[in-house]
């Protein structure tokens, strides 16, 4: 009960100092950072719930290092929030508990390829910030099967992982076809595979991403066939609380940052150069001009910060995707001018 | 202290009794404030959140379809009807594990209580090494390790081409139910139950209400001339279609679930033998009865009734393993209920509260039911 109370107070006291720093602000023109800034700030470092092991998003290397895809969209963060990449708390979450961690406050944004629908915004209070992974159910079967397109499943057993939307897609997409398609739920992927490499099942099923990343595990990878067709959405992305919407804006534009640099041609290791560029977009996305990052409540470094700390967009995507490392083809992934989805706003 | 312990008895920490009541109370007062503040924190923190707890959604269609189950379910069926078949396939495989392991565990326990060097020692070795190991690796290594070294489904054992075993199941056979056989199916399991009761308490004389016996197998002949036929099962596309199949994951899961529950059982069952008198096998003996007429006359009948109440922990706990079952996809409550539809609806709370709650109740009947039987046959002393 006292716990509440001091939670009160503190919110009347937070909201009475913004209200105060706000007013003050207004002067100079630079709004609050929010509520959420404020205590990382004062924490000094950023709570990022992650996969808790994933190959691509998140996983941890022998010694113990967090790093993945989504990894590094946490260290961007903290790059641009509090300088330093390496002020990150990352929180391994799994499938069950990610929105709840994220509801009660344990965490400070969810980066954890998780797909963004209507009611994870609406029915649980998030809010649905950016989409950093378009992705896509697939299935992945035995060659020997010889089957070549999802339609051909007709009685097929599919293994896959528990605690996503994928037994409910695999539903969707046989009663769509009038056909029925056996689903086997997993809580880890060993037995998963362990079952699919017996014979227990026909085949894998998983997002786009993952598929390419379950394949490399098999015993004889050109065994299996990822088949062309994906049956679902999964655009995976970031999530925060409703709430700071402040907060929720400083996501969404170092998504975008990350996104813009790559169409700049900004990376990690030529972005001091670009400081000197005459491109407009270029400046205001390294703070040169237009104090976009003060704006946001940061300062004017952070994107560039953010860049320099992990790399633009396209960087990150071939670390853990690239054909060095889990070869899945960029696709729909790629920026818009390049035949891609993804189509940051602008800096102006 | 010694004067203290005068005044409360013999008890483990002596009181007066006006003082026991009052710390009694003191402590209830202490648990409940407790419970209240937990209430209340949880209440305002999803008031906070704008959350509330809403059971609606068990109304709202589940969407996804079980690989598994006894009751009929499709994509079209609710929420609450997920958690009901999966609530059937929990309590399906709790009854199988509790059967079995009774029995495992009874043949253990008496092998490792044998003057037979053999018996005694393979009873003590099963015993140990699966009492020794987590339940949860011995589920795994039944699915992974046993089962999955089956043959492929094309390459299935057959058994005179009406039942099959490959890595998907053993395909049996399954009956077409005619009109009146789902009646007679009926009929017969009362009437097994009711035989019984209708010999002890009808005013019949004993030799011609053994008659009433008769009831039973005439309804199950009945029952077989009702079925239209019989639906065999045959290799369709990528697997076996018709008849009815007994996954490896319940199979798995049951297996698992019944050893190690019956190294448990064993180990109770040497306990409740050896805590009978010597005195009794002695007597029994110098009686001239033979070790194996010791056993079922003088010794089980009482070592039975000594076994209940911990009998009664170890089906709990099967109960409760059963949940293990998530781990190789077997569709039980938890992986359904607790997983698919929580991360569907996203209503962790409320999910979570119902999971507890089904466990409770049958945790609560289950240990009922066996509290009544103990009450039944434990040895009155007078």
């Amino acid at each position: 009960m006292t716990k509440a109370r001091r939670t009160l107070l503190k919110t009347l006291a937070l909201f009475a100092g913004s209200v105060l720093v706000s007013a003050s602000a207004m002067a100079q023109s630079i709004p609050a950072p929010g509520p959420t800034v404020e205590a990382i700030k004062k924490r000094g470092e950023l709570n990022c719930g992650v996969d808790a092991g994933i190959p691509g998003f998140a996983f941890q290397d022998a010694s113990g290092v967090w790093k993945g895809f989504d990894v590094d969209y946490c260290k961007a963060l903290a790059a641009a929030v509090l300088g330093d990449p390496a002020k990150v708390k990352y929180v391994g979450t799994t499938a069950k508990v990610r929105f709840t961690v994220l509801q009660s406050g344990e965490i400070d944004v969810l980066v954890r390829d998780s797909t963004l629908t209507f009611a994870r915004d609406i029915d649980l209070g998030l809010t649905e910030v950016a989409v950093n992974f378009y992705a896509g159910q697939g299935f992945m079967v035995r060659k020997s099967l010889g089957v070549n397109s999802a339609a051909e499943l007709n009685g097929a057993t599919m293994c896959m992982l528990t605690g996503a939307t994928l037994e409910l897609n695999i539903a969707d997409f046989a009663r769509s076809k009038g056909t029925t398609i056996n689903s086997l739920l997993f809580e880890k992927s060993e037995e998963a595979f362990a079952a699919a490499e017996s014979g227990r099942c026909d085949g894998y099923s998983d997002d786009t991403g993952s598929l390419a990343a379950a394949r490399s595990t098999m015993k004889v990878p050109d065994d299996w066939v990822i088949l062309p067709d994906v049956i679902s959405k999964e655009p995976l992305g970031l999530h925060t609380r409703d709430g700071d919407y402040r907060w929720s804006d400083i996501v969404f534009w170092v998504d975008a940052g990350l996104k813009t640099a790559e169409e700049f041609g900004i990376t990690k290791e030529n972005v001091d150069e670009k400081k000197s560029s005459s491109d407009p977009f270029v400046r205001r996305l390294l703070g040169l001009e237009g104090d976009f990052g003060k704006k946001l409540g940061l300062d004017n470094e952070a994107f560039y910060r953010a860049i320099k700390s992990v790399g633009n967009y396209g960087q990150i995507y071939d670390a853990y995707f690239g054909p060095k490392a889990l070869g899945l083809p960029r696709g729909i992934n790629n920026l818009w001018n390049q035949g891609g989805l993804h189509y940051p706003l602008p800096f102006r | 202290m010694a004067g203290k312990s005068r005044k409360g008895g013999s008890s483990l920490w002596p009181m007066k009794a006006s003082h026991a009541l009052l710390m009694q109370g003191v402590a209830l007062l202490i648990g409940g404030l407790v419970i209240a503040w937990f209430a209340q924190n949880a209440a305002s923190n999803l008031a906070r959140r704008s959350m509330q707890l809403d059971f609606g959604f068990l109304g709202s269609p589940a969407g996804f379809s079980m690989p598994f189950q006894i009751l009929s379910f499709g994509p079209t069926d609710t929420y609450f009807m997920a958690l009901v078949t999966a609530f059937a396939n929990t309590l399906l495989v709790s009854a199988m594990g509790v059967v079995t392991s009774t029995v495992v565990g009874l043949g253990l326990g008496v092998m490792r209580l044998s003057q037979n060097w053999l018996l005694s020692t393979v009873s003590g070795a099963i015993v140990e090494l699966v009492r020794n190991t987590p339940q949860l690796l011995q589920i795994v290594f039944w699915y992974v390790g046993v089962l999955q070294v089956l043959p492929q489904a094309r390459q299935s054992l057959s058994f005179g081409d009406v039942a099959f075993l490959n890595i998907r199941g053993l395909f049996l056979p399954a009956p077409i139910g005619g009109s009146w056989s789902s009646l007679l199916l009926i009929t017969f399991f009362l009437s097994l139950a009711l035989a019984p009761l209708a010999r002890r308490y009808l005013p019949l004389h004993p030799r011609r209400s053994s008659l009433l016996w008769l009831v039973p197998p005439v309804l199950l002949i009945a029952l077989a001339f009702s079925l239209k036929g019989w639906s065999l099962p045959a290799l369709k596309g990528f697997n076996f279609a018709g008849g009815m199949v007994l996954p490896p994951e319940l199979v798995a899961l049951w297996a698992g679930l019944s050893l190690y529950t019956a190294a448990f059982v064993a180990e109770i069952v040497r306990a409740s033998v050896e805590a009978i008198g010597k005195g009794q096998v002695e007597a029994a003996n110098s009686l001239g009865l033979s070790s194996w007429l010791t056993l079922r006359l003088v010794v089980l009948p009482q070592a039975l009734r000594l076994m209940i109440p911990q009998l009664t922990n170890q089906y709990l706990n099967l109960i409760k393993s059963s949940s293990l079952g998530a781990a190789i996809a077997y569709p039980e409550i938890v992986q359904i209920f607790a997983g698919t539809v929580l991360n569907q609806s996203g209503r962790a709370i409320e999910v979570m509260v119902i999971v507890m709650g089904v466990f409770l109740i049958i945790n609560l009947a289950a240990s009922a039911a066996l509290a009544q039987l103990n009450e039944r046959v434990a040895l009155k002393e007078r």
